[in-house]
């Protein structure tokens, strides 16, 4: 069965989606990415899904649940590179992903991750 | 019959029919020339022999292709210039006086006959009329289309604050159709420039209800997902009475009574500040 790489950089997990989104890969995404998050000791996930045309609610929902599950496990989420229409689907499904951190791009969405680290640092 | 009388007498008709409405009260001399107008009319009438030749009296039988095409041309023409559709319909019907003149006196002699003959002619230039309205009718209404359309781009600028600040003036009622335009270019522009922080004034917006302040906050949630932040600004009193009356809650949305203080926002949030230079001394 297909799965999504998940790449290990310091302390920070990337993810980038480059093919269509179905349930069981959400799903088995959700999985590999919390096992990671605790065997990795990982302080952040970044995951691009600027290739994604198409989110509906359930892959929206999984976002969502991946975030909540994240900062379960004392890691932070930001979900980057949303396309337009993409954008405006979710809003009028009535999906604003509330818990979710967002960014344009890896790099804004870098910047974000690592603002967020150091913040919590000084805490 | 009326093809007999049309093939014989056409240039009499044509110049009886073309004085008639030149001289006649409806007439629009700011809006055409008499040149015009008699090119128009020969035009028709030739168009108008050929078909009635078949006497088949159907108008949207094919034989009558020209002479709907003839109407089309003068009535969307017409429609432009701005012609009222009585004006416009004058056209075809004045024709009916001068057909009726030829045909009594070619028909004469039997009242029957001639009676019949005027009684097919005016049914048929009735119809011609009552198309020539239509299309007019149209043509108008795509007008009005186009024009809902181009006031729809035209009132949804995104302007360029400042490098990564956008500001949406919204200028008229938001609407569903509007919201979805609105929401479309903002997103796009924040892709384009990579804003981080999107202005949504409001000042021009006359009322704000439920609906308007619901896709209002979409637009906000769609940005945000976008990773960009939204402030609105341009609240007016009244307005910030109806959002509390009316219960919408706007949730953790900033909201500023100016764009000069959004903008003052907008500055904080990414770090810069403006200093006045003090005055150098003479």
């Amino acid at each position: 069965m297909e799965r999504i790489p998940i790449l290990k950089m310091g302390e920070y997990l990337l993810v980038t989606i480059q093919v269509d989104m179905h349930d069981r890969l959400a799903l088995a995404l959700q999985d590999d990415l919390t096992q990671k998050i605790v065997s990795a000791r990982a302080k952040g996930v970044l995951i691009d899904i600027s290739a994604l045309d198409v989110v509906d609610s359930f892959i929206g929902r999984t976002l969502a649940d991946i975030a909540s599950m994240s900062r379960v496990l004392d890691a932070e989420t930001v979900v980057v590179g949303m396309r337009p229409a993409v954008a405006i689907t979710l809003v009028e499904l009535g999906l604003s992903l509330e818990g979710v951190r967002t960014a344009l791009n890896v790099e804004r969405g870098m910047d974000l991750l690592r603002a967020r680290i150091e913040a919590r640092r000084l805490a | 019959m009326l093809s007999d009388v049309l093939s014989t007498n056409e240039t009499e008709i044509l110049n009886r029919w073309v004085d008639r409405q030149t001289k006649g009260s409806v007439f629009r001399a700011d809006r055409m020339t008499p040149h015009e107008l008699r090119q128009t009319a020969t035009e028709f009438l030739s168009a108008l022999r050929k078909a009635a030749a078949s006497r088949n009296h159907d108008i949207n039988a094919p034989v009558w292709e020209d002479v709907r095409h003839v109407l089309d041309r003068l009535s969307s023409q017409r429609a432009e210039q701005g012609f009222s559709p009585s004006e416009t319909a004058t056209f075809v019907l004045s024709l009916k006086e001068s057909l009726f003149e030829q045909l009594r006196e070619s028909n004469g002699k039997d009242p029957a006959l001639l009676a019949d003959a005027i009684w097919q002619t005016s049914a048929l230039l009735d119809k011609l009329g009552l198309y020539t309205t239509e299309i007019h009718q149209r043509s108008r209404e795509s007008i009005i289309i186009r024009q809902t359309q181009e006031m729809l781009e035209l009132s949804t600028p995104v302007v360029t604050l400042w490098d990564g600040v956008l500001a949406l003036p919204l200028i008229g009622t938001l609407d569903s159709a509007r919201t979805q335009v609105v929401m479309e270019t903002l997103l796009q522009a924040i892709v384009d420039s990579g804003a981080s922080i999107a202005i949504i004034d409001i000042t021009g917006v006359p009322a704000v209800d439920t609906l308007t302040a619901q896709h209002l906050l979409k637009t906000v949630a769609a940005a945000r997902l976008m990773g960009a932040d939204c402030i609105i600004s341009g609240i007016r009193p009244q307005i910030a009475q109806t959002i509390v009356h009316l219960g919408v809650d706007l949730g953790t949305v900033i909201t500023k009574a100016t764009l000069a203080d959004a903008f003052a926002v907008a500055m904080r949030r990414l770090g810069l500040t403006v200093e006045k230079r003090e005055a150098r001394e003479a």
